[in-house]
């Protein structure tokens, strides 16, 4: 065992500096949204910023706690810290207080806490411990283990609800598929995306048929897919080798059905399962005429706020779109536009790269490790980081539906902030011991 | 590295560059975004600029402006109102609690975050009493606009009405706005591109609410505004003033026009308006009160008002008939009184003493020959060709013409020619003996009171006229092009000299018709006329230019059923040029007698018709 002030030494400083730039300058950013462009800034602890501050330094401090604890310790209480994430979870489903139609939230004085934001961190050291001791992620049984770890924490979330977070657990697929689950997972969503965007816009269309008359554009869609999946799947069949023909058509077959089945799936859930709001807002995304005309208010607002910064901004607390009000919920799920249109395309895009470097750090730091458990658990780390800036980012810049999740460092937020503090920390620790031990 | 590393990094990578990509076209491709957010977050606010003052030929002001306030009401900001609260409001706004009621659910109804007026046009003095405790209305708050103010309440007519501008003009014109004023008649409207100026504009910052939040948003963009042009009227304050003094309690107009310029001088109709009571809160009363008038305030008559002329129309008679050279000065008619009546003693008058006397025969015969002298196989032909050469004549002194027209409604009068006539009695069917009324002023002539003053310019003139016009100057921009034509009437100025002289005679003598127009020290040169109106008393004509030599005035007074042209129209006449060439009046008791009168029943007394005024009777028998 080394000691510890020599494993302190070999903490990442790039990913500290990384870190503590984008907290630095989402907190400054969240003084520009919380005060508005008029008079003086208010500083104290009744303000979003003030709060924020106060939530950044509690974390910092816990951070700065946590880098003096053993690896070890986050190892063996992977489990622990799991348990304790699914119970705060599934308490928060009975006792938590009700905002927004979701029951997501402890409260705790003025404060509240997020459970769903920590439970993030309890499936990365869960996964990480159960890759790191399977040694990887080959046979089905292995891969259905690793999804029913992430599952249910996302299972628990989702009967808040908050189908945003749920998203987010997504990026665990990321450490998976490093950890060995088939590319063909990446081709299948990648499938799966082209499928259901297809699904959708002939969906929300009506066609007349011969000898039918008026109906859904999506059967016309469907007749294409057999027609043109049938003629691809014949031109395999001629160009493949003999030897694997039975093989590669049953495949392709198969697929094709699924794709189908998938489709289906998915226009009956848009018709009949979906409710009208959150139809709108994904016709909206697809630029679909909607009835409501104040469907797609949010988008269009942040994306004019986002328009409204040219070049290089209107300048600190300076935005007119975003100061005034015309944008919704700009202290946290659309933070970036404040961000956005104070600061323009120079700023966005340093933002991006400095965001995108972060996650690229971590992802480079996860593959320096001797150690598997580390590795699954940053990929863990800069999955969720991804996913977040994916599903954030691309909605107010209307290539995402409206999902409300925060943006990382940048959105109001204690527990969120706290949660990836938390996370980056464990991170650094283990990252810092990456020479004193094989696990 | 890891292939599956470069997979994921290769994502990340990917979706951040989708972004930036993103973000350029948002922030820099689609230039739309940003004007939407301009759009959405700045309000633009029109400055008003301050309309052009209206000055008289001295410059003094006549029209300039003060400040009117409206009361107005934001009802984002307004409290819940028990109706105790209502009801003190109310009385505080100066309404009913009705009209208070019926403003404010009007204003609640057109927009919770913009302002709507809850009364209008609030003088100084309860503006002063509300703005003291407006602080206990929360929500309410006072909009300042200048209005016009009539320093001297004169020239109402003239100058006209600037009102509120009604739904075609804002749609005609993209420079008004709802609640903007607009000049609605008189000089108001002619010059309302001149003295409306350039608005201004300013860039505020609104919220998403639409409340103001940054007034210093797009300077490069804003604008001061520019004042209008100041109009210059050709008026003269004080003959202005003067003439409605003069015309007060009496029906008729005034005209006063400078000989050489055609600047008009003054220009009365009576009865007249205060205009400044048709300026704020009273406007709406003040206006149905004159539009119910059977009077016609708001008439001008002076422009629009047709009359026959009378006998002033003899001196148009002689001098086209000298200049057709159908009679000379020395030609004598016998006054015969066989088809036209006449009245005096004279039985065979040369053209100044027919001028003197008001001969109707002499005039009767002098039409005769001019009309058929035409040639013509029979006297029909003659007839019609004749009128139409001598209407022509005629129309060169601006009779049938609108005299350029400068005011919108300026009425051309009637001259009749063979068309006019053809179409009463049917081609060929009448011939001078069906026609003659119209020798003497009578019978279908119809004429304006500027008409006749510009008559009377002409005469002063010895032969032509400016057009006559009201305006001296645009801003600085000296008279506008087109006022105060030359107009000839091709009338050689010999033939002048015999009327002037008989005009002349008509007030110099001391039995002439016009005596009562005599000014010592002035040679006042006049002509007397007097309308029959049955059943009502006839009007009281007088035009006279002063002085004789190289005349600064010429004037026409027309008062309606007031008498005989020397009675009255003739001294108010004088009053007026005494006034203007010598600055003051010394024949006060004139001054007295016209001040005093009221003329204003149109009716004659019942009995008895005296001879008393004879001598001043050139009114003719009725015609046949």
């Amino acid at each position: 065992m080394t000691r510890n002030s020599d494993i302190l030494r070999n903490i990442d400083g790039l990913t500290i500096v990384l870190f503590l730039a984008l907290a630095g300058l989402g907190w400054f950013n969240l003084v520009s949204a919380a005060t508005g462009p008029d008079g003086p800034v208010e500083w104290g602890l009744g303000t979003l910023h003030g709060k924020q501050g106060l939530w950044l330094l509690v974390s910092l401090l816990v951070g700065f706690l946590i880098l003096q604890i053993e690896g070890t310790f986050f190892i063996r209480t992977a489990w622990l810290n799991y348990g304790a994430q699914l119970l705060l979870c599934s308490l928060v489903l009975v006792i938590g207080k009700k905002v927004g139609g979701a029951r997501s939230w402890f409260g705790i004085g003025g404060f509240g806490i997020q459970p769903s934001e920590f439970a993030k961190m309890g499936a990365a050291l869960a996964l990480a411990w159960y890759c790191s001791k399977e040694g990887g992620l080959k046979a089905f049984g292995q891969r259905l283990r690793a999804a029913v770890i992430v599952g249910i924490p996302a299972g628990l979330i989702l009967l808040q609800p908050d189908a945003g977070t749920v998203l987010v657990f997504l990026g665990f697929v990321f450490a998976m598929y490093r950890e060995g689950l088939s590319g063909a997972v990446l081709i299948v969503g990648f499938a799966a995306v082209v499928m259901a965007v297809l699904t959708i816009l002939s969906g929300a269309s009506d066609l007349s048929y011969p000898l039918v008359g008026e109906a859904n554009g999506i059967y016309r869609f469907w007749l294409l897919f057999l027609v043109i999946g049938a003629g691809v799947i014949l031109l395999l069949r001629n160009a493949t080798l003999p030897r694997y023909r039975a093989r590669i058509t049953t495949r392709a077959i198969a697929s094709a059905l699924a794709a189908l089945v998938f489709s289906i799936a998915m226009h009956l859930a848009l018709e009949e399962v979906l409710r009208p709001h959150q139809r709108e807002r994904i016709q909206v995304l697809f630029g679909l005429e909607v009835d409501n005309p104040d469907a797609d208010y949010n988008i269009r607002h942040a994306k004019t706020a986002i328009g409204s910064g040219g070049w290089t901004g209107m300048g600190w607390r300076n935005g007119h779109m975003t100061g005034y009000g015309f944008v919704p919920e700009q202290e946290t799920d659309f933070i970036f536009c404040t961000w956005s249109e104070e600061w323009g395309l120079v700023g966005s895009t340093f933002f991006l790269i400095l965001f995108a470097g972060f996650i690229l750090r971590i992802l480079f730091l996860a593959e320096r490790q001797r150690s598997a458990f580390t590795r699954v658990y940053a990929y863990g780390v800069g999955g969720i980081l991804f996913m977040h800036m994916l599903i954030n980012v691309g909605m107010v810049l209307g290539l995402a539906p409206v999902i409300g999740i925060p943006l990382p460092f940048m959105s109001y937020g204690g527990s969120s902030f706290m949660a990836f503090a938390l996370m980056i920390a464990i991170l650094l620790r283990l990252d810092a011991e990456r020479f004193s031990v094989l696990r | 590295m890891d292939a599956r590393f470069r997979t994921v990094a290769l994502l990340v990578i990917f979706f951040t560059g989708a972004f930036i990509l993103r973000l350029f076209s948002l922030q820099i491709w689609q230039p739309e975004w940003k004007e939407k957010a301009t759009t959405l977050t700045s309000d633009r606010h029109s400055i008003p600029p301050s309309r052009g003052l209206l000055l008289d030929r001295q410059g003094a002001l006549l029209v300039g402006s003060r400040a009117a306030h409206d009361l107005v009401v934001l009802p984002r900001e307004l409290p819940e109102m028990d109706s105790a609260m209502v009801a003190k409001t109310a009385a505080w706004s100066g309404l009913t609690t009705a009209e208070f009621e019926e403003a404010l659910s009007k204003a609640k109804r057109y927009s919770r975050y913009k302002k709507s007026n809850i009364r209008r046009g609030i003088d100084v003095v309860e503006h002063a009493r509300m703005a003291a405790s407006v602080h206990q209305f929360p929500g309410f708050s006072f909009r300042t606009r200048p209005v016009r103010d009539h320093i001297h309440g004169i020239a109402g007519h003239l100058i006209g009405e600037y009102a509120e501008a009604s739904r075609d003009d804002l749609n005609s014109d993209p420079f008004y706005r709802m609640g903007d004023r607009i000049g609605r008649s008189g000089l108001e409207r002619v010059y309302e591109l001149e003295l409306r100026g350039v608005k201004g504009r300013e860039s505020v910052v609104v919220d998403a609410r639409n409340r103001v939040r940054n007034t210093a948003a797009g300077e490069g963009d804003d604008k001061p505004a520019e004042s209008g042009q100041d109009l210059t009227l050709t008026l003269d304050r004080d003959l202005q003033a003067f003439a409605e003094r003069l015309m007060q309690q009496k029906k008729g107009s005034i005209v006063a026009i400078e000989p050489n310029s055609g600047e008009v001088l003054a220009m009365v109709s009576a009865p007249g308006f205060d205009p400044d009571l048709l300026v704020g809160s009273q406007r709406g009363k003040t206006y149905s009160s004159l539009m119910a008038d059977p009077d016609k305030p708001l008439f001008n008559r002076a422009i629009k008002a047709t009359y026959r002329p009378g006998s002033i129309w003899k001196m148009v008679q002689g001098l086209v008939a000298l200049d057709e050279g159908e009679i000379r000065p020395t030609t004598r008619f016998v006054c015969d009184r066989n088809i036209i009546g006449c009245h005096g003693p004279h039985t065979q008058d040369n053209l100044s003493n027919a001028v003197i006397h008001s001969c109707n025969p002499y005039f009767y015969k002098v039409m005769q020959r001019v009309v058929n002298s035409a040639d013509g196989k029979d006297r029909f032909e003659r007839a019609a060709t004749g009128l139409d050469a001598w209407r022509n004549r005629v129309m060169a002194f601006g009779f049938g013409t609108n005299l350029g027209g400068r005011l919108p409604g300026t009425s051309r009068g009637n001259i009749p020619g063979s068309a006019y006539y053809d179409g009463v009695y049917g081609k060929g069917s009448w011939d001078f003996g069906t026609i003659y009324s119209i020798s003497i002023g009578e019978g279908e002539l119809l004429t304006t009171p500027l008409q006749m003053a510009n008559l009377a310019a002409t005469l002063a003139n010895r032969g032509w006229y400016r057009t006559p016009h009201f305006i001296k100057s645009v801003g600085d921009m000296g008279k506008p092009s087109g006022l105060g034509l030359r107009m000839d009437t091709e009338v050689d100025p010999v033939h002048f000299e015999p009327v002037i002289k008989a005009m002349r005679q008509v007030v110099e003598d001391p039995t002439g018709t016009g005596r009562r127009a005599r000014i010592d020290g002035i040679a006042v040169c006049g002509k007397t006329g007097t309308v029959q109106d049955e059943p009502r008393k006839d009007h009281s004509v007088f035009i006279a230019f002063a002085p004789k030599d190289n005349p600064k005035i010429a004037i026409s007074v027309y008062v309606e059923n007031a008498g005989f042209g020397g009675q009255w129209a003739a001294p108010i006449a004088a009053l007026l040029i005494e006034q203007y060439l010598t600055g003051s009046v010394a024949n006060v008791n004139r001054l007295q007698r016209i001040l005093e009168a009221d003329l204003t029943d149109p009716y004659p007394e019942p009995e008895p018709a005296t001879a008393a005024a004879v001598s001043d009777n050139d009114a003719l028998p009725e015609s046949p």
